[in-house]
Order: C-alpha cells, then structure tokens, then sequence
C-alpha cells in the first residue's frame, strides 16, 4: 500500500510542473494585493452574514421545533412541510427565490441589499435544519422535568423557557456549532445575489479577483481564510462532543 | 372546617381502551395522612397524576378544597402550586443549583422576588437539613439528599397539600430513612399528605389512613392498623404477604 503511495510522490515530484503550480497559486505579488481587503472586508461580509442567517434561522428554527412537537396539528403539518420542502431543495434555488423570485412575483424587495437577502434566504434554510436538531434536543429532556416544572405551577411556555429549553440547548451545542460551520460555507453561494465591492464574501472576493488577473492565487488565499473561520469550531465541536461524553458517565 | 383538601368522586380513566381506574371515590380531610398501596399496575400513580391534572381522568370528579378541577375551564396552573408533587425519580432540574431549583418557580409562578424566594427557599433547605448544600448542583447529591431537596422544592410553594409517588422507590435502602423522617416530621406539622409508598413501617407509624388498590378500584381501605394487620380481602392478603417476603 505504501509503496504505491511512495511511486505516486515520486512521479509528482519529477513530473508536475512545480514552477508553473507554484505561480498559479501563490503568486506573492497577487496575495499582497489582495490585502487588506480580503480581511477587511471580504472576511468580515462572510462572518456578517453567517451570523445573521444563523441567528435569523435560529429564532425560526425554534419556532419550527415547538410547532412540530404542538399539539395542534396544522402546525405539525406546516413545520414538517417547511422542514421537507428545505432540506430536499439546493440552497442554492432558495436563495435565488429569496433574491430574484420574490421581487418579480411580488414586486417587493427585501431591505439590506445582499445582507437582508443573503442572510434571510440561508436563514431559511438552515432554519431548517436546526429545526430538527432543536427538537431532538427538546425530546432528549426527559419527561419527568416537564412534570415536575408542571407540577410547580409553571405555563407549558414558562417551563419550556426555563427548564426544557436550557437542557435541550446543553444538549444540542455540538450539532449546532456544526451547522454553523455548514452556513459559513454557504455564504459562499450568495455570490449569485450579485454585488458591490463593499458586499463581497470571501468567495465572489476570490472570483473576481481571479477573472481580473487570470490567476488561481486568490483561490489559495480565501481558502485559508476559511479554514482560519472554521477550524477553532470544528476543534471546538470535537471538544464539547469529548466533554458531553465524559459527563454521561 | 371548610370543604376537605381532595375530593374524589367516581374517577375513572382510560388510557385508549384499557380502564386503569374503574371507578375511585374517597375524600381526604384536612391535615391527613392517607398511605396508597396495591400491586404494581394496580393505578395509584395514575390516581395521584389526575390529582394535580397530570392525567386528565375521563369521567368522575376530583374536587380540591371543594373546587371541581376537572371542569374545562379549571386553572389548572393555579391549582398546582397548592399541591405539592414528589416524583420517585426526583426530577430536580439539573441545569439549576438547589438554590434555583427552589426559586425559580417562586420568582416565575409566585412573582416573589428573588430576596422574598431566596430566603423562603432558605428556610425550607433547613427544614430538610440541608442547607450547606445550597450552592450545589443537583447531580452532585446523592438520592437521598436530592429527594429531600425535591420535598424543599415543592415546599417552597407553600402548599395545602403534597402528593408523593414512590419517594423512596429509587433510593438505595441506607438513604430511604432520611426521606422518611423528613416526610415524617412534615406530616406532624399538620400537612394533608397522600402518598404512594411501598414502606409499611412508615405507612403504620404515620398514616392515619391506609388505601389498598388493586385493577383500578379501592378494595380496601381503614386505620393501618387494621388494614396492614388485619386485611379482611384475600387480595390485600395476598398481596401483603407478598411484600413482606420481599
Ligand atoms: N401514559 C400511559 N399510557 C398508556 N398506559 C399507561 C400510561 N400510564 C400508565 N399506563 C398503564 O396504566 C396502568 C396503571 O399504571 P400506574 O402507573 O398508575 O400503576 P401503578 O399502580 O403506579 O404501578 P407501579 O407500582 O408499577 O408504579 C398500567 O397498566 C400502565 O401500563
Ligand atoms: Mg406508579
């Protein structure tokens, strides 16, 4: 096995073209031209609009789990319908409903320009994603905190805010703190909303400076931009997953 | 006296077509201790949960200090903080230190404010003996003290009476005493007590009243004394002999 490993390193040392590699993707000329920029401005439009889709999806996606696990079952029905219909859909196709499609059948925009469309159509989207983590968080509560919270005195909503929901939350930051990390990389898609220099996330950054120069470099860049983003979550993900396994025993 | 503390007429409940109370009618006067055995599957859990609208019964009524709570239009939240509730498993909030856990429900149902719930809540950890565990969180407890503190919990509500499910079912033989004597010491305070319990020496030492249940109807009922010593059912026989090999 290692030896085909060895004979494929080989080949690639001797025969890829390194000079040619080595000025398509990091070109320092082109990397110190995207600076600051691509921190500035770039960089932070991503994080603005992953973290307003995350807390607009959020807000929602909670609205979805109490109206999937209502009593009442049109509500059931809408919240299994949205999940559904969310989930199997590109999101691609949702944020181009939310940019182009509802402006032309309705005749309204949404306000904020890229921001308010951008993070409202991933909002509507992961919103259903967290939906079904939220509820699996609530279901994982067990019954009897509910009764006893009940047994107290407290509304169904009073329980629920002070009792079920913390405990869900607890439960749920893994998986959530994942989602997070899918939504940073979709902002990616909300290159199609178009954009004004000042609107640019990391990846239309990166594209328009690549058509500009006819070069791979800024590729590189945002790729390590991204990992930059991502990688302290993932890590801590992976530590909040330790932890939560070690408090169950 | 006004109207007794629980009043239950011809309860019956189904759970879809099996009927697990076939027909429970008893009142429970103020400041009594009434103990509730029967088999397991006999129905006192489900008739202690109709008590406080856990469980909606199906038919029959239970009156609470002669108000009928299973009118659609009861309050039922209200209805609740006069009726303290004590699971086997305890059911503390685990998110929440003692402290909280005995606050929240005076800050959130009450509307007291935090030094009025703090202190109240203070006083009933002592009651329990417990109050160096104030800070603590509940899973740093051990049964017993957690059970003791459920009890300070519901306490807190300053309730007419208490409802206990099994209180001591769930705890390792050493920590059931504790419980015990902390019911105990309640129930000569004067409290209106109806509890679910297996122990019989608790149940001949402080009940006034012993419930035998068995398929969803009260076979048997009298002092303890009579009832545990002297069972005049074959089924309250059977059943007494069979907890005592245990
Ligand atoms: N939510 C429910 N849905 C359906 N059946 C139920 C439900 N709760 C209880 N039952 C059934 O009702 C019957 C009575 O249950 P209940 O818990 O009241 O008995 P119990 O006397 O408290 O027994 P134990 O000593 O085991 O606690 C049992 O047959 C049980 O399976
Ligand atoms: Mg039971």
């Amino acid at each position: 096995m290692y030896g085909l490993l060895v004979l494929v390193a080989i080949a690639l040392i001797f025969f890829a073209d390194w000079e040619q590699i080595g000025e398509s993707f990091f070109n320092v000329e082109i990397m110190r031209d995207m600076f600051p920029e691509v921190v500035t401005i770039a960089a932070r439009n991503t994080i603005v609009y992953t973290a307003l889709a995350f807390a607009l999806g959020m807000i929602w996606a909670l609205a979805l789990a109490l109206m999937k696990l209502s009593s009442v079952r049109p509500y059931r029905w809408f919240a299994m319908g949205y999940i559904e219909l969310f989930r199997g859909l590109p999101a691609l196709i949702t944020i181009i409903l939310v940019g182009f499609g509802l402006p032309l059948a309705f005749g309204w925009r949404i306000p904020g320009g890229t921001l308010g469309k951008g993070a409202i159509g991933l909002g509507i989207v992961a919103a259903a994603y967290m939906a079904e983590t939220i509820r699996a968080g609530i279901q994982a509560v067990p019954r009897g905190q509910m009764e006893a919270a009940r047994s107290l005195g407290m509304s169904p909503g009073t329980a629920m805010t002070y009792i079920i929901l913390p405990q869900a939350f607890r439960i749920i930051i893994p998986p959530l703190t994942n989602e997070l990390v899918l939504l940073i990389k979709d902002t990616s898609l909300l290159f199609v909303l178009g954009s004004t220099p000042q609107s640019k996330e990391l990846t239309k950054f990166a594209r328009d400076v690549m058509a500009a120069k006819v070069n791979a470099t800024p590729l590189t860049v945002v790729a390590v931009m991204y990992l930059i983003i991502t990688l302290p979550l993932t890590y801590l993900v992976r530590r909040l997953e330790r932890k939560a396994e070690a408090e169950k025993r | 006296m006004t109207a007794p503390p629980i009043e239950i007429r011809d309860l019956h409940k189904y759970f879809g077509e099996l009927e697990v109370l076939r027909g429970i009618s008893t009142t429970i006067r103020h400041g009594e201790v009434v103990c509730l055995l029967g088999p397991s599957g006999s129905g006192k859990s489900t008739l202690l949960r109709c008590v406080n609208r856990l469980e909606e019964p199906t038919s029959g009524s239970i009156l609470i200090e002669g108000e009928d709570i299973t009118s659609e239009d009861a309050d039922v939240d209200g209805l609740r903080t006069r009726i303290g509730m004590v699971f086997q498993q305890f059911n503390l909030f685990p998110h929440l230190t003692v402290l909280r856990n005995l606050r929240i429900a005076q800050r959130k149902v009450l509307r007291r404010d935090t030094d009025e719930a703090t202190k109240i809540a203070e006083e009933m950890l002592a009651r329990v003996g417990l109050s160096d565990k104030i800070d603590e969180h509940p899973s740093r407890l051990s049964g017993g003290q957690q059970q003791r503190v459920a009890i300070a919990r519901a306490l807190c509500m300053n309730p007419d009476m208490m409802l206990f499910d099994e209180p001591t079912s769930a705890l390792d033989p050493e920590l059931i005493g504790e419980v015990l004597d902390v019911m105990r010491e309640l129930a000569e305070a004067g409290m209106t007590m109806l509890v679910v319990t297996h122990e019989m020496g608790f149940a001949l030492q402080v009940a006034d009243r012993v419930i035998f249940m068995d398929e969803g109807v009260i076979v048997e009922e009298g002092p303890p004394r009579e009832v545990l010593r002297n069972p005049q059912h074959q089924r309250t026989k059977k059943f007494l002999r069979a907890i005592e090999i245990e």
